[in-house]
């Protein structure tokens, strides 16, 4: 369209579609390719994650016991019951905090580590780089059951290498140290775990957003004389910040989520001091039977989650739009 | 201020940069140690895994472990079971997923904005809260037990994040290489299928780890659903290593390293796409 235009009404708004379609039919069918290119994803969401969803909220204002599930029978309604009980209940709200600690902790290692980590990726010699990418790469690809059951190995308490290494400093005698007394140093160990098993898509992807960064912009930086932090602060941060927005929200997401490794470590069979939201809903649900409390934690869990998760949805969709 | 030249002063990057390798190469023994540790472990006889000092180099080798943990009666079903969930869940997850993807990249249309909503919300829904009710839907629909319940649970925890990744890779082939071809006479399918498609197979190859890499791990929701021994996944397998007299460690380590071996293998042939695809999926978003 040419920017020299016979004078019309200036500046309309301009038509969302210009000029009717001269041919109605392929104009129907092209807007419903999208739908039907959308419609096997909307489809299996809908059926196996929104039905159990409302299933899930529904389930949470009944009493479904052993009783009801076995038999099919529709459990008793229980109206807000649930809620009210766990919401008065000091253990839940312990149980938040923990895991918001815990949450909050884990990302900040992770996210800090891998920065350090990717900055590190660019200074060093390719044959260093290619050793820390082979590293990052195997440690990424050990599933969660592997890392759990190594990190139980290195921490145990009569043969684990840990209690050896940290005997071997001045001063220090960890032999039959148990990690796990001491719910405090138990955690230490499974942030450990995830930590180890996070970095390395941090980093990675960390790394890939900074090869983005212009090399030419940071040399006119240097030269005009700027300092490394102002150098991050206004050249490199902005270029990586939609990255590591993302990984963030992402970990932040995960480690809200841990239940695997704090199952596996604990063999199965996790201690009150180690409940975090995810194992206090499950055990509620399939180890005590009360199916219906366990559902409202998670309900609550979700809500938590959501009101947490604004920001990067609002991040994702900016990004999105700005396409 | 000496800081300042990137020419010359050798001397001082030399350092600097000698400095750099020593600290990467110090963050990758840490990191490795404990793969070392495992694969240590499951290679050396039980005496020396219960050394007191332990032992940081290996005095023999024994494959014992190995023999041990492949002569467990179920270790080939839960192969099988792991081999068939994890591929069936990329394949399906690739297919449905390309196709939204696609949509999101290429068009506008009304909805555009909740579906990307939905699929950003959906990954925040905490998987084990699901559990019970994911539980009983498959079970009315008599698929409790069953790989292919299994495999669509996991789609659906999939799926948001293949869309998105996917997404960003498309959006990153310029639409004009597609125009071009629809003007020599492709159809849109075609177009997709002979220009799009090759462009995106670095696109593919990252997702579909990400997505086999989850379906592998996946402990919570294989451990619910599948209640027969032999169809359970190599993750629950490897919790038979422990049991109430205490952990079979040199078991556990070999049992561990075999689990992880297959994923193992596909990342390192496969690593350089990946590092490139998450920007794209991320920066591209």
């Amino acid at each position: 369209m040419g920017s020299v235009e016979l004078p019309g009404p200036p500046r309309a708004a301009r038509p969302p579609r210009p000029a009717r379609a001269p041919r109605p039919r392929r104009t129907i069918r092209r807007r419903a390719l999208p739908y039907l290119l959308i419609a096997p994803t909307v489809l299996a969401l809908a059926a196996v994650l929104g039905y159990p969803l409302v299933d899930l909220v529904v389930l949470s204002f009944q009493d479904m016991t052993r009783r009801e599930l076995f038999s099919g029978a529709t459990p008793p309604w229980a109206g807000l019951a649930h809620y009210r009980s766990i919401l008065s209940d000091g253990f839940f709200w312990t149980v938040v905090g923990r895991t918001a600690l815990f949450t909050v902790a884990c990302v900040a290692a992770t996210m800090v580590l891998s920065l350090l980590v990717a900055l590190l990726m660019r200074r060093v010699s390719p044959w260093v780089r290619t050793v820390m990418t082979g590293v990052l790469v195997a440690v990424w690809a050990m599933p969660v059951m592997v890392a759990a059951s190594i990190f139980r190995w290195l921490s145990d308490a009569d043969y684990g290498v840990v209690n050896w290494l940290l005997g071997l400093l001045p001063g220090l005698d960890f032999s039959k140290h148990n990690w796990f007394e001491n719910p405090w140093q138990g955690f230490a160990v499974i942030t450990g775990v995830v930590v180890w098993g996070a970095v390395p898509f941090a980093a990675l992807t960390l790394q890939a957003a900074l090869s983005q960064v212009p090399a030419e912009l940071e040399e006119a930086a240097l030269v005009d004389g700027a300092r490394p932090g102002q150098l991050f602060r206004h050249v490199t941060w902005p270029v990586i910040k939609p990255s590591a927005v993302l990984v963030t929200s992402l970990c932040a997401i995960w480690d809200f989520g841990v239940f695997n490794q704090i199952w596996l470590m604990r063999g199965g069979q996790p201690e009150k001091d180690y409940y975090l939201l995810g194992v206090y809903s499950f055990i509620e649900s399939f180890a005590v039977n009360r199916y219906s409390a366990g559902a409202a934690i998670a309900v609550l869990t979700v809500l938590m989650l959501l009101g947490g998760a604004v920001v990067y949805v609002r991040q994702l969709v900016h990004l999105g739009a700005a396409e | 201020m000496n800081t300042a030249p990137r020419t010359g002063h050798a001397p001082g990057r030399r350092r600097r940069r000698a400095t750099a390798n020593a600290l990467g190469l110090a963050f990758s023994a840490l990191m490795a140690f404990p793969l070392y540790w495992m694969l240590l472990t499951a290679f050396r006889p039980a005496t020396e895994i219960h050394a007191d000092p332990p032992h940081l180099w290996p005095d023999h080798l024994t494959l014992e472990h190995f023999r041990r943990a492949l002569s467990t009666p179920t270790f080939w079903a839960n192969v099988r079971s792991s081999v068939l969930i994890g591929v069936g869940t990329v394949l399906v997850s690739l297919l449905i997923g390309t196709l939204a993807a696609f949509a999101l990249a290429r068009f506008s249309f009304a909805g555009r904005k909740a579906l990307v909503l939905i699929i950003l919300g959906v990954q925040m829904i905490p998987l084990a809260g699901l559990i019970i009710p994911v539980y009983l839907l498959l079970s009315d629909a008599g698929l409790t037990d069953s790989l292919p319940g299994v495999i669509l649970t996991y789609l659906v925890f999939m799926l948001p994040f293949t869309v998105w990744l996917l997404r960003g890779f498309i959006a990153a082939v310029p639409v004009e290489l597609e125009e071009a071809a629809m003007t020599d006479g492709c159809t849109r399918l075609g177009a997709f299928r002979r220009v799009v498609l090759p462009l995106l197979a670095p696109g593919l190859v990252a997702t579909s780890i990400y997505a086999l890499v989850q379906a592998w791990n996946e402990y919570v929701l294989a451990y619910v659903l599948l209640s027969s021994n032999d169809k359970q996944t190599l993750s629950i397998w490897l919790l038979s290593f422990q049991t109430s007299f205490g952990t079979d460690y040199g078991g556990l380590m070999a049992g561990a390293t075999l689990t992880a071996l297959p994923v193992a293998v596909f990342f390192a042939l496969v690593q350089r796409r990946i590092g490139a695809g998450l920007t794209t999926g991320a920066v591209k978003g």
